[in-house]
C-alpha cells in the first residue's frame, strides 16, 4: 500500500501517453459493456426462464393459432397445474418503432400460471372487473410514462373489429412485477382480455393462440409434453409442446447467428486494445530503464519491481475499464429512451463479471513482458546505458 | 513543395524502425474498417435480397393497415372483385393476369447440433397465373406442383438454409405430407426463401377461403396510379395498394435501419478506441524523431514539411489498416449466406455483399482517422523547441 504513490507518480511520468491509453480502454469496455448486454439479451441470459412451465403451439408454426376447444383437454392431463392462454394481438403504439408484445388472456388463467409475476394490491381484481381493462409490464410503463387509468390505445396489425376498424383502446389497470428478484419475464409484455378481443374482432372467434402449462413437477416436463402432442397428433391442430425456455432460445436463434458477430466484434476491438496498451507499456519501462536500475540499486528486490510494472499496468486496465463500464450503464440508459425500436438492454451480473475478469487479465497480458523485462534487467548495464 | 516531398519520403522510409508503435494504427484502423464494411455488407445484402423481388408493372394488395402479407386477410368476396378490375392486364384468352395468393406460415430446421433451431419459413399458395405473371421465376429441377395434391416446390435459397428440402422428401404440416416436388430459382430475390404449392390446395389444407394478398399485372409501370386510383376511391375495398417492388422495400426498411443504427454506434465507439490509438502512436513517432525534426528546423527547413511529413505518416498508416480491413471482411464475409426474421415474420435468406461503395466508405473513415489523429502531433512537432530537443540528445 505505501508504494500506491509510486505508482500512481509514474503513471502520470507521461501524461497524455496515459490518458490516452487510458481513454482506448474506456472505449474498448464501452463496447464490451454494450455488446454483452445485447448478447445477454440474445442469450436470453437475462431473463428467468426456469420456470416449469410449457409451451403449446400449432406444430405448424406458432403463428397459427390453436383453438380453444384443445383447453380443456391439456387441463386434464395428470400432472399439469393449471393452463392459460395467449393470443397474440400484435398492436401497434402510436408509431411501429414502438414495439412491444400484447396478449390476450384471461386474468384469472394468467395468475395462476404466472406465480413468477404479481400485480398490485386489488389489481387483479380491477382487471377481472372491466373488459377492456389490460395489465402491462412494468419496464413497459417506465418507458412509456404510463400510469393505472391511462387509456392506451392500439392499432392491431391482425385484428379489425366488426367494424373493420383498426382502432382499440384498453385502460391501464395493473403493473406486472417482480413476484421475488428479477423472476418475472414478462415485464415487456402487455395483457389484455380475450373475452373482449374474441367478442369484438371481425373474425377468428375461439382461437385461442397458445396455450401456456403449468406444471406441478418440472421433472415430469418431457412426459407431459409428448402426452399434449400425441393428443393431437394427425389431427389439423397438430401440436408441439416445448419448455418456455427452449420455445423462447428458439425464438432469439430464428434471428440468427448474432451473438456470434457481436463477439467477433469485441474479439476485433480487444485485440487492438491489447496492442495498444501493451505497446504503451513496454515503452513506458524502456524508458524508465535507468530509474528502475537506480529502484534495485537502493534495495528494490528483482520480484518488487516486477510486482511494481505489473501493478501499474493492473491499474491502468482497471481504471479505463470501469470508467468504461460506468460510462455504458449511462449509455445505454439513454439508449433505452431514444432508441425505442430496440429492446432495453441493461448490464447484468454476467456482465459485469465478464468485465471484471476481462480487467485483470488484460492486465497481466500486457504489463507481463515489461514486468518480466524490469525484473531481469542487470543494474550495471542499465546505468551505463547498455 | 520539394521539400515537404523530401521530409515527407524521409520519413516514411524510416517507419520501418518504428514498427511495433505503427502497427498500432494499422491494425486499430483495420479493426473499425473490418467491423464497419462487415456490419454494412449484411444490410447490404439484405436491402438487395428484398429491393430485387417484384417488377414495377405488377401490383400487390393487402388489407389495409397490415404492413406485411402475413398480417393481411382479404375475404373471398373482395378476392373476386379485385381480380376482375378493368386495369388488371388479359391474357391472349382474356382472362385476368392475376393471382390470389395465401401466405402460410411453417415450420422448418435450421441448422444441426445444440444451435439447431425451428424457424419460421413461409408456404404460399399460387394460382397457375401467379407462375406465369412472374418471368423470374424458373424451375431448376423437378416439375410443378399439382392442383388438388399435397405437393410443394422450394426455392433455391430455402433448400441451402433450411433442413429435409430435397426433391422426393415428405414434409408435415397441419396434420398431412407434403412432397417436394421441384426446386425454383427466382434470382435470388424474397421468394427464394419460400414454399410454393397451389393457392386452393393451401386454402382447403389451411381453412382459409380466402387470401393473404392479391397480385396483379398491370399493362405497364405508368398503369399503376389509375390502377390505384380505381380501388382507393371505391368504397367496396378496405386494402392498401402498393407496387410490387415498393412492397417488398418496405419490408427491408426496418431491418436496414436497425443494423444501420447498431453500425454507426459500434463504429463510432470503436473509431475513438482507434484515434486514441493513433494518437499515441503519432506523439510518440514525433517524440523518437525529435531530435531529427528539430536538426531540421535548425538547418532552415520551416514547420510546413514536418507537419506534412507527420500528416502523411499518420495517413499512409490508416490507408494501409484500411485496406487491410476491408480485405479482411471481403475476404470473411463477402457472400456469406444467412438468414433472419424479414418483415413477413418468415425467414428470408440473403447473402453479405461488400461492394465497392462500402470498401470507399471504410477507406474514407480510415483516412479521415488518420487525419486526425495526425494532426495534433503534426502541430506539436511544429512547435518543438529547437535547442531543448537537440541538447536532450
Amino acid at each position: 500500500m505505501r508504494f500506491l504513490p509510486l505508482l500512481w507518480a509514474t503513471l502520470w511520468r507521461r501524461k497524455s501517453r496515459t490518458i490516452l491509453t487510458m481513454l482506448s480502454l474506456v472505449t474498448a469496455f464501452l463496447l464490451l459493456g454494450l455488446l454483452q448486454a445485447a448478447n445477454s439479451l440474445l442469450g436470453l441470459g437475462t431473463v428467468n426462464l426456469n420456470a416449469p412451465i410449457l409451451i403449446t403451439q400449432a406444430r405448424v408454426s406458432f403463428t397459427s393459432p390453436l383453438p380453444m376447444r384443445l383447453l380443456p383437454q391439456i387441463e386434464a392431463v395428470p400432472g399439469v397445474d393449471a393452463v392459460s392462454f395467449s393470443q397474440f394481438f400484435g398492436g401497434i403504439y402510436k408509431d411501429p418503432k414502438n414495439f412491444f408484445p400484447q396478449f390476450a388472456t384471461m386474468p384469472d388463467r394468467w395468475f395462476r400460471v404466472f406465480t413468477e409475476c404479481k400485480l398490485g394490491p386489488g389489481q387483479l381484481e380491477a382487471w377481472k372487473a372491466s373488459r377492456t381493462a389490460a395489465v402491462a409490464g412494468k419496464n413497459l410503463v417506465e418507458r412509456y410514462g404510463w400510469k393505472i387509468g391511462d387509456r392506451i390505445p392500439l392499432t392491431s396489425q391482425i385484428w379489425p373489429q366488426k367494424d373493420g376498424s383498426r382502432a382499440w383502446a384498453f385502460d391501464l389497470v395493473g403493473i406486472v412485477d417482480d413476484a421475488t428478484t428479477d423472476s418475472c419475464p414478462r415485464k415487456n409484455n402487455m395483457y389484455i382480455r380475450y373475452d373482449y378481443l374474441d367478442e369484438a374482432r371481425q373474425f377468428g372467434q375461439g382461437l385461442a393462440g397458445i396455450f401456456v402449462v403449468r406444471l406441478k413437477d418440472q421433472s415430469q416436463a418431457e412426459r407431459i409434453s409428448s402426452q399434449i402432442d400425441a393428443m393431437f397428433e394427425n389431427s389439423p391442430d397438430e401440436t408441439k409442446t416445448q419448455t418456455e425456455r427452449d420455445f423462447t432460445l428458439n425464438f432469439a436463434r430464428q434471428v440468427g447467428n448474432l451473438n456470434l458477430i457481436l463477439n467477433l466484434i469485441l474479439c476485433a476491438v480487444f485485440f487492438t486494445i491489447l496492442l495498444l496498451t501493451g505497446n504503451t507499456m513496454s515503452q513506458a519501462v524502456r524508458e524508465r530503464i535507468p530509474e528502475l536500475a537506480v529502484m534495485k540499486t537502493i534495495g528494490f528486490t528483482d520480484t518488487g519491481v516486477l510486482v511494481l510494472v505489473l501493478a501499474e499496468a493492473l491499474l491502468i486496465c482497471f481504471i479505463g475499464g470501469m470508467a468504461g463500464m460506468l460510462l455504458s450503464v449511462g449509455v445505454m440508459k439513454v439508449f433505452a429512451k431514444v432508441l425505442t425500436q430496440f429492446p432495453a438492454v441493461r448490464a447484468d451480473l454476467r456482465v459485469w463479471t465478464i468485465a471484471l475478469v476481462t480487467m485483470p487479465t488484460l492486465g497481466l497480458i500486457v504489463g507481463g513482458f515489461p514486468a518480466w523485462r524490469a525484473k531481469r534487467l542487470s543494474i550495471v548495464d542499465a546505468l551505463a546505458g547498455r | 513543395m520539394r521539400t515537404i516531398l523530401a521530409v515527407t519520403l524521409m520519413n516514411l522510409r524510416s517507419i520501418p524502425s518504428r514498427l511495433g508503435t505503427s502497427l498500432v494504427i494499422v491494425v486499430g484502423i483495420a479493426g473499425v474498417v473490418a467491423v464497419l464494411i462487415a456490419l454494412l455488407s449484411m444490410s447490404k445484402g439484405f436491402e438487395k435480397t428484398l429491393k430485387g423481388t417484384g417488377a414495377d408493372g405488377r401490383a400487390i394488395v393487402i388489407n389495409a393497415g397490415s404492413t406485411s402479407e402475413l398480417a393481411s386477410y382479404l375475404q373471398p368476396d373482395v378476392v373476386s372483385l379485385l381480380r376482375t378490375l378493368p386495369a388488371v392486364k388479359r391474357d391472349v384468352e382474356g382472362k385476368p393476369l392475376a393471382s390470389a395468393e395465401l401466405l402460410v406460415i411453417t415450420e422448418l430446421r435450421k441448422g444441426e447440433g445444440p444451435r439447431a433451431a425451428s424457424v419460421n419459413v413461409a408456404l404460399r399458395g399460387v394460382e397457375p397465373m401467379g407462375l406465369k405473371m412472374r418471368p423470374e421465376v424458373k424451375l431448376m429441377q423437378g416439375r410443378v406442383f399439382e392442383p388438388g395434391l399435397h405437393e410443394v416446390i422450394a426455392g433455391r435459397s430455402a433448400t441451402e438454409q433450411f433442413e429435409g428440402i430435397k426433391i422426393g422428401n415428405k414434409l408435415k404440416f397441419r396434420g398431412s405430407e407434403w412432397t417436394v416436388v421441384g426446386i425454383f430459382d427466382s434470382d435470388r430475390d424474397a421468394h427464394e426463401s419460400e414454399l410454393w404449392t397451389d393457392a386452393d390446395t393451401a386454402r382447403n389444407a389451411f381453412g382459409r377461403p380466402g387470401a393473404s394478398s392479391v397480385l396483379a399485372q398491370l399493362e405497364s409501370p405508368a398503369a399503376f396510379k389509375a390502377f390505384k386510383d380505381s380501388i382507393t376511391t371505391d368504397p367496396r375495398f378496405q386494402v392498401d395498394v402498393s407496387t410490387e417492388r415498393d412492397y417488398f422495400t418496405s419490408q427491408s426498411e426496418s431491418l436496414t435501419s436497425a443494423i444501420n443504427i447498431l453500425t454507426n454506434v459500434i463504429s463510432i465507439i470503436m473509431a475513438f478506441g482507434a484515434l486514441f490509438g493513433a494518437l499515441n502512436t503519432m506523439y510518440s513517432a514525433v517524440a523518437t524523431r525529435s531530435v531529427e525534426i528539430a536538426t531540421l528546423r535548425a538547418i532552415g527547413f520551416s514547420g510546413a514539411p514536418v507537419v506534412a511529413s507527420v500528416l502523411a505518416e499518420a495517413v499512409l498508416l490508416a490507408l494501409a489498416g484500411g485496406m487491410i480491413g476491408a480485405a479482411i471482411s471481403y475476404t470473411l464475409f463477402n457472400g456469406m449466406s444467412v438468414s433472419t426474421l424479414g418483415g413477413s415474420f418468415t425467414q428470408i435468406a440473403f447473402s453479405f455483399m461488400v461492394t465497392p461503395d462500402l470498401v470507399e466508405r471504410g477507406l474514407t473513415w480510415a483516412v479521415l482517422l488518420g487525419l486526425i489523429g495526425g494532426l495534433l502531433p503534426a502541430i506539436r512537432a511544429a512547435r518543438l523547441p529547437v535547442v531543448e530537443a537537440l541538447r536532450a540528445a
